[in-house]
């Protein structure tokens, strides 16, 4: 395990009974959710599950209108958004988000900005171009030219940035080709094999199973189901509704 | 014509050292405008302000020019910031037109402050510098001056957006203002450092303007809407648009007066701005 | 159509005004009010739709210098010379709003070329001094002994009653809109420009209509003013600093009631009366000062303007609610 990742683990994520919505609409009724350090874990479920919401609670986008959110014993709803990176949170967003008139490692620095991360700029960037060489030789281009695998890999480059304890990721294989995809939870597999918590959210159940150790079913908002990633990979339901088995 | 004649070739130094002056104010108004979405419509005010500065500490206070200036700068930076704190900040939720609007009243308490301060007499710093003869064409040693500096303003702007994290989270938050939080930067801080920054590049101009011009309480009008057009022509927010489209102003005011005469050149100018727009709904340099 | 009943009393009863022969300061506040109020409303008709102009002033010069110069060089009396005026104006506000509509120029960005029309007017004004005088400013000639009616010469009763005539057409037009497609062709435009296109309405044509009502009211009072006050210059009739101003009155007074403008007008006119009375020719910065903080004031705690407290409930709860949306 690379030292530049090393962070002292131990902070379980711990989310009790979330309620969260937008205006009139409510997303999520009740959610409750753990992960434990060092662990991967998946949030699967369809369309309008409630994915994206979840993941923007605990990073503070989105303020639940009631439950509790912690992590490492600490109430993040106490802490205001841009102080939780400095916390050990880094969310590589829906659709990436990834600045595209800044170049690849203008990209990176912004992923460094608190104050904690900046002493560790240049160690963190190299350890992100270790990971993806690709970054390296397109560092100084615009990271809105490159293609969609690679500016996947920037955003998460860009996450890694801020030497996060958890990494929650939301639909990595969106709008990827097959091989693309592949590549990029190749990738995901390598992060948490450095001993990085991650919480993964996906469409692409069959593939994200193969990579997390639990998983959590989510559906309308509530979650229908958890367990243990290859008991949920052979539940018949699950199969029926999200593997295409039979 | 010949294009080598000596006056036609001052028009077009003039032209370009009067770009420089306008592409200080049109940077600060972009800044602004690109981080925090807000048109300062008062932004020739706060000029005017650090003018007035310049010009009471200079010749009335007795300072040496240098010192006037260094006071001038954060000064207007400072009005920047109180200017974002008071009017701007409780305004952030609400429609475009509102800020634009609040801003205009800071516009007329600016003009009326001044003009209870000090009148509506034209002030003058009495400052000049030699004019330096370059082939046969004669340039102001004041203008070469402010031009210099002015391009030296903007270089370190871009330094400061090129290489700080500040910075570049800046150029950043002017893209995408609702994943910054994800990156540990505070909005509500970079729009206060944008207002500051924006607020001493007004400081700046106004050091460069009070050697070139008087001043009075409407001193603001005489450029403020000409900067705005030059923004809106860069395309609002797009910084190195703006920065060419006032040496594209500045040329066509100055070649103008060449041929007609200086009022003339502005109505060009305007004409070639509302022309740029509909050609360009988005500004010259959008992509 | 049935038209209400005590707007139109109010007006009778305005026009007997003069009969009670009130002092001659108190006739000249309430005309100049009146004709305000007349532009304030003319500039609430495109503004309360999200098209923001402050180039309004443009149209008040256009139509103003028009009649004017067409009276001093040419004779024409004023009763045609502003007809003429305000086509002139109209013509402007169609050059200019036509493309804008055309290619969307909306937003900051329309507010910006408006704000560089205004000062283009300004401009060529200050330019064209051989003939308006430059910013020394102008005075249409007297009228020969007896001829005062035919070159709209007369005293202040007889402005009252145009002013009056004037502002009633403006509350007319006003009440017109408000039962006409158009208004809410504009307010689904205001909403969502491409959603209401994509179900039929012409956007441009529609936009263009509003602009040449408004335009053609704002050139109307400007053109009137001029003859009344028998001075211009291009402060008062062009470029940035009036056309704010007629910004303010309306906003202040309220730009979604048809009297909000009115009462705004009356409030300016009143506010920069007090404030020459209260501060005198030595303190000139004083108007524009206490002008300016009010209008922060207004946007900060009160942006519906003053008619936005009359309103019913539910909507007067509503702090947040824009002072009019722009659509970018």
């Amino acid at each position: 395990m690379s030292a530049a990742m090393k962070q002292s683990a131990g902070a379980t994520l711990e989310l009790s009974n979330i309620h969260a919505g937008y205006g009139d609409f409510q997303a999520l009724f009740g959610v409750s959710l753990r992960v434990e350090p060092g662990e991967a874990v998946g949030v699967v479920g369809p369309n309008g599950a409630g994915k994206t919401t979840l993941l923007r609670v605990i990073s503070g986008l989105l303020r639940p209108r009631a439950g509790t959110l912690r992590f490492g014993g600490q109430d993040l709803l106490q802490v205001p958004a841009h102080a939780l990176p400095a916390l050990g949170i880094a969310h590589v967003p829906e659709n990436r988000r990834l600045f595209p008139h800044l170049t690849v490692e203008e990209n990176l620095k912004v992923g460094a900005f608190s104050k904690a991360s900046r002493a560790h700029f240049e160690q963190r960037r190299d350890h992100v171009y270790s990971l993806f060489p690709r970054m390296q030789q397109r560092r100084h281009q615009l990271a809105g030219t490159m293609s969609g695998g690679e500016q996947q890999m920037c955003a998460i480059g860009r996450a890694l940035m801020s030497g996060p304890k958890i990494l929650l990721l939301d639909e990595p294989s969106a709008g990827l080709a097959p091989l693309v995809v592949q590549q990029v939870f190749a990738l995901v597999k390598r992060i948490r094999e450095e001993g990085l918590t991650v919480l993964i959210v996906e469409q692409n159940v069959a593939q994200v199973l193969r990579v997390v150790d639990r998983a959590y079913v989510l559906e309308t908002g509530r979650v229908a189901a958890e367990g243990r990633a290859a008991e949920l990979a052979a539940d018949p339901a699950i199969r029926r509704s999200y593997l295409g088995g039979h | 014509m010949d294009l080598l004649d000596p006056f036609f070739l001052e028009a077009l130094v003039n032209g370009i050292l009067l770009g420089g002056v306008f592409a200080l104010p049109a940077l600060g108004l972009n800044l602004v405008f690109g981080v925090v979405d807000v048109v300062w419509l008062c932004y020739a005010e706060l000029v005017m302000v650090g003018m007035y500065a310049a010009w009471f500490l200079y010749t009335q206070a007795g300072w040496p020019l240098w010192a006037a200036f260094a006071v001038c700068l954060p000064l207007v930076s400072l009005l920047g910031l109180l200017l974002h704190l008071l009017v701007v900040k409780p305004l952030l939720n609400q429609p475009p037109i509102n800020q634009v609007l609040a801003t205009g009243g800071v516009l007329f308490v600016l003009q009326g402050a001044a003009t209870l301060a000090f009148r509506t007499d034209f002030r003058s710093l009495g400052v000049d510098m030699p004019p330096m003869e370059v082939g046969d064409v004669f340039v102001s040693g004041t203008k070469l001056a402010a031009f210099c500096a002015a391009l030296l303003g903007a270089a370190v702007l871009w330094a400061f957006l090129k290489f700080t994290y500040v910075g570049v989270a800046i150029r950043a938050i002017a893209r995408d203002r609702e994943v910054m939080p994800l990156m540990g930067v505070d909005p509500q801080r970079i729009y206060l450092i944008a207002s500051a920054v924006g607020g001493a590049l007004a400081g700046l101009a106004a050091c460069l303007l009070v050697v070139q011009l008087d001043v009075h309480p409407f001193v603001g009008l005489s450029f403020g809407p000409i900067t705005f057009m030059i923004c809106v022509m860069g395309g609002l927010g797009n910084m190195l648009g703006g920065f060419l489209a006032a040496f594209l102003m500045g040329l066509i005011i100055s070649v103008g007066g060449f041929w007609g005469n200086t009022e003339y050149s502005y109505v060009i100018a305007f004409l070639f701005f509302i022309l740029t727009i509909f050609a360009r709904p988005r500004g010259l340099f959008a992509r | 159509m049935k038209l209400p009943l005590l707007p139109i009393l109010l007006l009778v009863l305005l026009a007997g005004v003069p009969l009670l022969s009130p002092p001659d300061y108190f006739m000249h506040l309430l005309i100049t009010a009146l004709l305000t109020a007349v532009m304030g409303t003319g500039w609430a008709m495109m503004g309360r739709f999200g098209l923001v102009s402050f180039g309004h002033g443009a149209f008040l010069g256009a139509s103003a210098y028009t009649m004017a110069l067409l009276w001093n060089e040419l004779g024409i009396t004023p009763w045609l010379g502003i007809p003429v005026g305000v086509l002139v104006a109209v013509l402007l506000g169609v050059l200019l709003g036509y493309p804008c509509f055309r290619l969307r120029v909306v937003g900051h960005y329309f507010a910006l070329v408006t704000l560089a029309a205004g000062e283009i007017v300004r401009i060529l004004v200050t330019a064209l001094r051989e003939h308006t005088g430059g910013s020394l400013g102008m005075t249409p000639n007297q009228a020969p002994p007896g001829g005062g009616f035919l070159a709209m010469q007369f005293d202040k009763a007889g402005f009252w009653w145009v002013a009056l005539g004037a502002w009633g057409l403006a509350l007319l037009a006003w009440w017109l809109l408000d039962r006409s497609m158009t208004s809410k062709a504009l307010a689904a435009i205001a909403e969502d420009e491409d959603a209401a296109a994509s179900v039929g309405i012409q956007v441009t044509r529609e936009k263009l209509k509003i602009t040449v009502i408004s335009v053609a009211f704002a050139a109307l009072a400007g053109a009137l003013m001029a003859q009344y006050r028998m001075y211009l210059n291009p402060e008062s009739l062009s470029g940035l600093g009036i056309s704010l101003q007629i910004v303010f009155s309306a906003i202040a007074g309220g730009m979604y009631a048809p009297f909000g403008p009115s009462i705004g007008a009356v409030i300016t006119i009143g506010l920069e009366e007090a404030l020459r009375f209260g501060f005198g020719t030595e303190f000139t910065g004083g108007a524009p000062l206490v002008y300016g903080v009010l209008l922060v004031l207004f946007m900060l705690f009160l942006p519906r303007g003053i008619a936005g407290l009359l309103e019913r409930r539910p909507q007067a709860r509503k702090p947040a609610a824009p002072a009019v949306q722009l659509a970018e």
